[in-house]
């Protein structure tokens, strides 16, 4: 396969049409505009749809809607943007609607800043919108893990009927690296026939929605989706290690700041401190065994962060009390250096 | 044998309908039932239900439904049209869904002539949730928000979308219709199917809007509210066609 030099925002959208995705409804917003721009000029080329709408809120129920016809579709927005898609998803995951969202996050709340950030793990995996729901969330750390998961999403969604977010930052969109493109397969993913793309008068009304008045039925439809949720828990989880083996130390990191932690690591090992790395993919589901099963080999785990500490919540869930677990984050946009996280993995080794 | 003159249009679903008695609601259904009848599209039509009174449409159709959040049903029927633009979509919103809460979804609708058919119901009140203010609610108008009446000095004005969307270089066909009589009814079924045939000739966004009652919040009976409708309503919301550009190249 051939190497490419590309943006991530930029990759994003070749994997999402590589993926047969030939629906996008977004709304410009620093720092993934790259994204609609790149779609505005390849959609129209391979037959599909790019559409600018008139705000983030159209523009996820533009995806409500044409997820619900049956065809493969995707918004991408950042922060601010997606806090106002959040009513759509919340929608999309009740009507159990299949469609890709990407995140490249900036620093928040409220307008913020355009820096990369991370501030919007909470957001994502916990909810986010209103009810009882959840989303695959997936986090690449390379271009060509973001092309690679993006594909995934689309499959994953499809599986799943539900959305999938791809969360970056504005460094991973922003970033160039070589990828390639895989091939592509969709036969093995099941059909959409309860999409609305009318009856034909050959069979009964199909019908997309999330409103159920009866309080049993409601529950019935909702513990439903929690079985299909503990089959994605079981099954779905991926993440990376590095060096876990004889660690004292282990950080916990994703995306852009576990590439930061990786060069922490190398700066420990030069120091004579055994670090390691887990890098979780899917940040819902998370993955909690691994870090479950680390935990007693360790001296004390560190979660790094660009945020004031969210995903810490999850690791302290998931260790228990076992061995301690430390933060370090850098936030408001500001990137944690390699330097400031090796002091951390000293100060606790 | 007895021969049919009368009968449940077929893409009509029967179900009881929850509408309160008096409630021009069923009317409209109907008519849109017909229409899609006449038309024989029934098989290619998606509808978009909204959030409000009309939020179970989605099971008194029998063509293929999606239910829409509060005011989003122009973006989802978007959605729905961008993906196969070979399907009839129509959404079925009131005054609330339309004219408040999703007034940029049917205005920019509307000015990218999206080609789809909302057939817009206004009876100047919320229904579902019990009689609120609605952006077309009369000056004076007693409701649950404005129990001293509606004051322009608090409230503003009510908002006349039909004459607004018309103004719009993308709307194709707009035009307000009411349901207080036969001749009225009749009407209101010719200009529904005249939007959809805007439609289906690939003509660009219609909207019929209708001048409906609410007995139960007006707290009038089914007849008086009728001439309510006829009095208060039709002098500030005038029948007729506001745009029609389906006769020229679009």
């Amino acid at each position: 396969m051939d190497k490419v030099l590309m943006k991530g925002n930029e990759a994003i959208a070749e994997a999402a049409i590589r993926a047969n995705c030939r629906h996008f409804f977004g709304y410009p917003i620093t720092p993934q505009t790259e994204i609609s721009a790149y779609m505005a000029k390849r959609m129209s080329k391979v037959g599909g749809t790019f559409l600018q709408a008139e705000s983030e809120v159209a523009a996820i129920n533009m995806v409500y809607g044409a997820a619900g016809a049956g065809v493969r579709v995707m918004t991408s927005s950042s922060s601010p943007g997606i806090s106002l898609k959040m009513e759509g998803l919340s929608y999309i995951a009740g009507a159990d609607l299949p469609c890709v969202i990407v995140n490249i996050v900036r620093a928040g709340p409220g307008l913020g800043g355009i820096q990369p950030a991370q501030s919007d793990y909470f957001q994502a995996v916990k909810g986010g919108g209103h009810g009882d729901y959840r989303m695959i969330v997936i986090a690449p750390s390379s271009i060509q893990e973001t092309v690679d998961c993006t594909i995934d999403a689309f499959d994953l969604a499809d599986k799943y009927r539900m959305p999938v977010m791809l969360m970056g930052d504005g460094m991973l969109g922003q970033m160039m690296e070589p990828v390639s493109f895989p091939e592509v397969k969709t036969d093995h993913l099941p059909k959409k026939d309860w999409a609305t793309t009318g009856t034909k008068m050959k069979r009964k009304a199909n019908i997309i929605n999330s409103l159920y008045i009866h309080p049993e039925e409601l529950e019935e439809v909702i513990l439903k989706r929690e079985e299909k949720y503990n089959t994605i828990y079981e099954t779905e989880v991926k993440y990376h290690t590095e060096g876990l083996e004889n660690a004292d130390v282990v950080l916990v990191a994703y995306g852009t700041t576990a590439r930061i932690a990786k060069a922490a690591i190398a700066l420990a090992k030069q120091n004579g401190i055994k670090a390691g790395l887990i890098r979780p993919i899917t940040l819902w589901p998370f993955p909690t065994d691994i870090i479950a099963k680390t935990a007693p080999n360790v001296k004390c785990m560190i979660s790094v962060e660009m945020s004031t500490g969210q995903m810490v919540e999850d690791i302290r869930l998931a260790v228990n009390g076992v061995c301690p677990v430390h933060f370090y984050g850098r936030t408001g946009g500001a990137v944690p250096t390699p330097t400031a996280i090796f002091e951390q993995i000293r100060r606790y080794a | 044998m007895m021969e049919t003159i009368f009968e449940r249009p077929k893409a009509l679903a029967d179900v009881p309908f929850h509408y309160c008695p008096g409630c021009t609601h069923g009317i409209v259904h109907r008519l849109i039932a017909e229409v899609i009848d006449e038309l024989g599209i029934e098989g290619d039509t998606i509808g978009v239900a909204p959030v409000g009174c009309a939020v179970f449409a989605y099971n008194y159709f029998n063509c293929d439904m999606q239910e829409a959040a509060h005011g989003r049903a122009p973006a989802v029927a978007t959605g729905i049209k961008r993906a196969n633009p070979e399907n009839i979509i129509f959404t079925y919103q009131g005054d609330g869904d339309l004219a408040a809460i999703g007034t940029a979804e049917t205005v920019h609708a509307a000015t990218r002539s999206e080609n789809i058919t909302i057939i817009f119901l206004n009876n100047a009140i919320y229904g579902m949730t019990g009689g609120q203010m609605a952006p077309t609610s009369l000056v004076g108008q007693v409701t649950q928000t404005t129990p001293y009446g509606r004051k322009v000095e608090m409230q503003g004005y009510p908002i006349r979308m039909s004459e607004m969307l018309a103004t719009l270089e993308g709307s194709s066909f707009i035009k307000r219709c009411s349901v207080d009589s036969i001749k009225n009814i009749n009407d209101t079924r010719a200009s529904i199917k005249k939007a959809f045939q805007c439609q289906i000739d690939k003509k660009g966004f219609s909207m019929v809007e209708v001048l409906s009652t609410c007995p139960t919040n007006w707290g009038l009976s089914p007849a008086e509210s009728m001439d309510w409708l006829r009095d208060n309503m039709m002098p500030y919301y005038p029948l007729g066609v506001y745009k029609d550009v389906t006769g020229g190249d679009r």
